[in-house]
């Protein structure tokens, strides 16, 4: 058997913020970027058995097998993420390994409950053979022909895998990280010039599900918008979905855990440039008090 | 002064409670005063030490604990007792429905049950404009949460789609009550997606209605026909509960030396108790109270042998993960499972028992297993069969384990489904998950959304903002004061919301 494989980090059986409807969502391991930001950095990169986590485990949770591979064992697995904390790799030892029967099992068991599936990450394009393969499987199945299928990319993929993939997917959402390549590079590592591309590639190819921005007061360069972002913008058709996300602190570790966390004043101001150009499909975050019940 | 007189005392100066208020509770202390129904001596030890309980029916059980009355004949015959004639218009049938509501009792006193709204008003509204009928209804519901403050009053809507239905769920989107509560039945051969979306729409708006599976419904009461009442119970039209007992699973688990012995020695002899009380409640109130002589019945709104026992479980969790342990099993229910399978085998071993034993006074001779949503005292207990709040798995293996049990509590079982609020932001989600709840066999659910007013305590709703009111000023709500002690002793508010991205909520900080 030559098939491809993917390692997973985790699968959401229930998400409403991953494209419309219910979505089952498949969070692949490893990702491209390494932005200062991410508030899930143990998702960048991928578990080298270099086994520095083992002996952290107050489960026993994991192990070296004969092989030199570390296995985690989820049963005894306790969920207390020290084995993420001590990781220098920004890996993760609970990853799994699925094949695309498998991974095609996980969403037929789940069909009644969803809407479609997104792939996700890490950077789910970073596994593309595997995804390939899964998606022809997914679409030539008559239990799972129906659903819907997003890819949820930072948008560094190339050309010629894009076309691949296009055709496969019903839409791909897309981050914007920052517009400015220098400021693209120093919030992920990477300048941006492929997701500039991207961005145009999907428009042209009509597959651009939502455009995400990632709002982080003074750090991001969205606003006041740049010329060529706003350029950009009212280029866009004024349906085009875009998502306004605004930075918090969960997950988030070194420097950009002293970064401001968005307000929703930052949220309206941006919302505010989004709707004077032209765009009329523009989701913000759900506002939430901090609840202190009237209880003692 | 003795101590009930105390207690009398300090009732009748409560500067919280209403006067109505004051008046039920000289009542029901009034029944205590009575003797006890005559039980055999392991009865009432188990009474005493609640592996058995009553519910606080009462010592002297003069009404049935819930019932329905056919108010479609009602309607369409008039009254001789309340001297109405048929009603001929909307106005007429709103009206007389409003007076009936008056007589019909319950263990809360007031209506548990207020018809299939919708099906009973569609004869009058030919003539009645969209906009009317929006503000007749409207006054109507108003009317309702006013005069019948209690939570576990509850109306029926659907399956099919019309107009009354729809404007239903427009006017509980509007006003946001906790009266009454509402259920929707879905049926996938009648209900339309669209009226579904109308639904979720609804539901992400003020968290109701509870939604309820029409055709598995159906199947158990299909001589009478059935409605979903108070706290989620499922019963025969014209007739209802003649009482409800129930068992504390947790505490039989407990007595019990092994799994063997849970099933084949505790679970039987605490069932028997069970019977045994079941008997003399509904021994007294058939044979002695006369509720039966009421116009209720002579008009044939209800009839006697329509009303059953229900019978009542709960803690079921902490049972299985007692049983867990003494097999020397790891993990929890929700979570492992061995766990997992174990529950519902219980489920199984209830139901064979309860349908298979004769009870005098139920109809076709049979009680009602029923998976109890506790009450507000409820500390080391789950409700009927549901998992521990703060352990629930994710939402989907949460109704795929939920949903083991409900083919066997035909009068209701019911379960919470905590979401967190960006669902809001994404109504098709909850359309999805609860078309795929039905699809897989939930009898019934209810979705409840964090951080909303309307709060869902076991199964009747209470609003944030009365529970503050509550500890100032007593409330006018009959059931604010129950889900201020259900916040405090059951952790209701440790449900786990599924669904949780903070980068798609902000708060700001001060």
């Amino acid at each position: 058997m030559n098939s491809p494989s993917a390692i997973i980090n985790k699968i959401l059986t229930f998400s409403a913020v991953d494209g419309p409807g219910n979505r089952l969502v498949v969070f692949f391991q490893g990702c491209n970027l390494a932005c200062l930001n991410c508030h899930n950095p143990y998702t960048m990169g991928r578990c080298n058995d270099c086994g520095d986590c083992i002996p952290h485990c107050p489960q026993q949770a994991l192990s070296m097998d004969d092989t030199g591979t570390v296995r985690w064992d989820a049963d005894l697995c306790s969920q207390c993420d020290t084995c993420l904390s001590v990781c220098t790799f920004s890996a993760s030892p609970k990853t799994l390994r699925y094949s695309v029967s498998e991974l095609l099992d996980v969403v037929q068991d789940n069909t009644p409950f969803i809407s479609g599936i997104t792939l996700s990450g890490g950077e789910a394009t970073t596994q593309l053979p595997f995804i390939l393969a899964f998606l022809t499987a997914l679409r030539t199945n008559p239990a799972t022909a129906a659903l819907s299928c997003l890819v949820d990319s930072n948008g560094l993929l190339g050309k010629t895998a894009w076309q691949q993939l296009l055709p496969l997917v019903d839409g791909v959402m897309l981050d914007i990280k920052a517009w400015h390549t220098d400021q693209h590079k120093a919030i992920t590592g990477s300048h941006n010039h492929r997701v500039k591309a991207s961005l145009d590639q999907l428009i042209r190819s009509k597959k651009l599900a939502e455009l995400r921005f990632l709002l982080i007061p003074s750090v991001t360069d969205f606003d006041p918008p740049p010329d060529d972002l706003l350029l950009m913008l009212r280029g866009l058709s004024p349906e085009t979905p875009i998502r306004i996300n605004g930075f918090q602190h969960h997950g988030v570790v070194g420097a950009a855990a002293f970064w401001p966390p968005a307000q929703s004043d930052d949220i309206s101001r941006f919302q505010q440039v989004l709707h004077s150009a032209g765009l009329l499909n523009v989701k913000i975050p759900v506002h939430t008090e901090k609840m202190s019940l009237p209880f003692r | 002064m003795t101590l009930i007189q105390d207690r009398l005392l300090s009732i009748a100066t409560d500067p919280l409670l209403s006067f109505k208020q004051k008046s039920r509770q000289f009542a029901l202390s009034a029944d205590e005063q009575l003797p006890y129904l005559s039980l055999s001596d392991g009865l009432s030890t188990a009474l005493e030490s609640r592996v058995v309980c009553d519910m606080f029916e009462g010592h002297a059980p003069f009404k049935p604990r819930y019932v329905l009355p056919d108010y479609a004949l009602f309607l369409k015959q008039g009254s001789c007792y309340l001297e109405l004639p048929p009603a001929d218009t909307l106005d007429e049938a709103l009206t007389y429905l409003g007076i009936l509501y008056h007589h019909v009792p319950s263990v809360t006193d007031l209506p548990v049950f207020l018809g299939h709204i919708d099906r009973l008003l569609l004869p009058y509204i030919d003539d009645v404009s969209d906009k009317q009928l929006y503000q007749k209804l409207k006054l109507f519901w108003i009317q309702l949460d006013r005069t019948l403050p209690d939570a576990f009053v509850h109306a029926n809507i659907g399956p099919e789609d019309n107009r009354i239905a729809r404007a239903i769920l427009a006017i509980e989107a509007e006003l946001k009550q906790t009266v009454p509560n509402l259920t929707f039945m879905y049926d996938p051969a009648i209900t339309s997606d669209d009226l579904l979306r109308a639904v979720t729409d609804t539901l992400c708006q003020c968290n109701k209605p509870h939604i309820a599976n029409n055709p598995l419904h159906e199947a158990q009461f299909t001589d009478t026909g059935f409605g979903i009442v108070s706290c989620y119970n499922a019963l025969s039209l014209g007739g209802g509960a003649n009482t409800l007992v129930r068992l504390n699973l947790r505490k039989v688990a407990e007595q019990s030396d092994s799994l063997e012995d849970f099933f084949a020695h505790q679970l039987p002899r605490y069932s028997d108790l069970m019977f045994e009380l079941i008997e003399a409640r509904t021994d007294f109130l058939h044979n002695r109270s006369g509720f039966f002589n009421s116009f209720l019945v002579s008009e044939g709104l209800i009839h006697e042998d329509r009303f059953s026992p229900m019978w009542g479980v709960f803690g079921l969790a902490q049972a299985v993960n007692h049983l867990g342990s003494l097999a020397n099993k790891q993990g929890s229910y929700g979570n492992s499972e061995w766990h997992n399978a174990l529950a519902p085998r219980i489920s199984q071993a209830l139901s064979d028992i309860v349908t298979e034993t004769f009870v005098t006074f139920g109809y076709k001779n049979r009680a009602l297993l029923h998976s109890q949503a506790g009450i507000s005292t409820d500390s080391e207990e789950t409700p009927g069969t549901r998992i521990p709040y703060g352990e629930e798995p994710d939402i989907i293996s949460h109704v795929k384990i939920a949903a083991s049990h409900h083919a066997y509590y035909p009068s209701g079982i019911s379960d919470v489904l905590q979401l967190d609020q960006t669902v809001v932001d994404n109504p098709e989600s909850v359309f999805q998950l609860c078309k795929g709840a039905l699809q897989i066999g939930m009898r019934e659910f209810t979705v409840n959304i964090a951080h909303q007013d309307l709060v869902r305590v076991t199964g009747f709703m209470i609003k944030r903002s009365d529970i503050e009111k509550l500890q100032a000023e007593g409330s006018r709500s009959n059931t604010a004061a129950l889900g201020v002690e259900a916040v405090e002793k059951t952790g209701i508010l440790n449900r786990r919301p599924r669904v949780v991205s903070d980068e798609l909520t902000v708060s700001d900080y001060q």
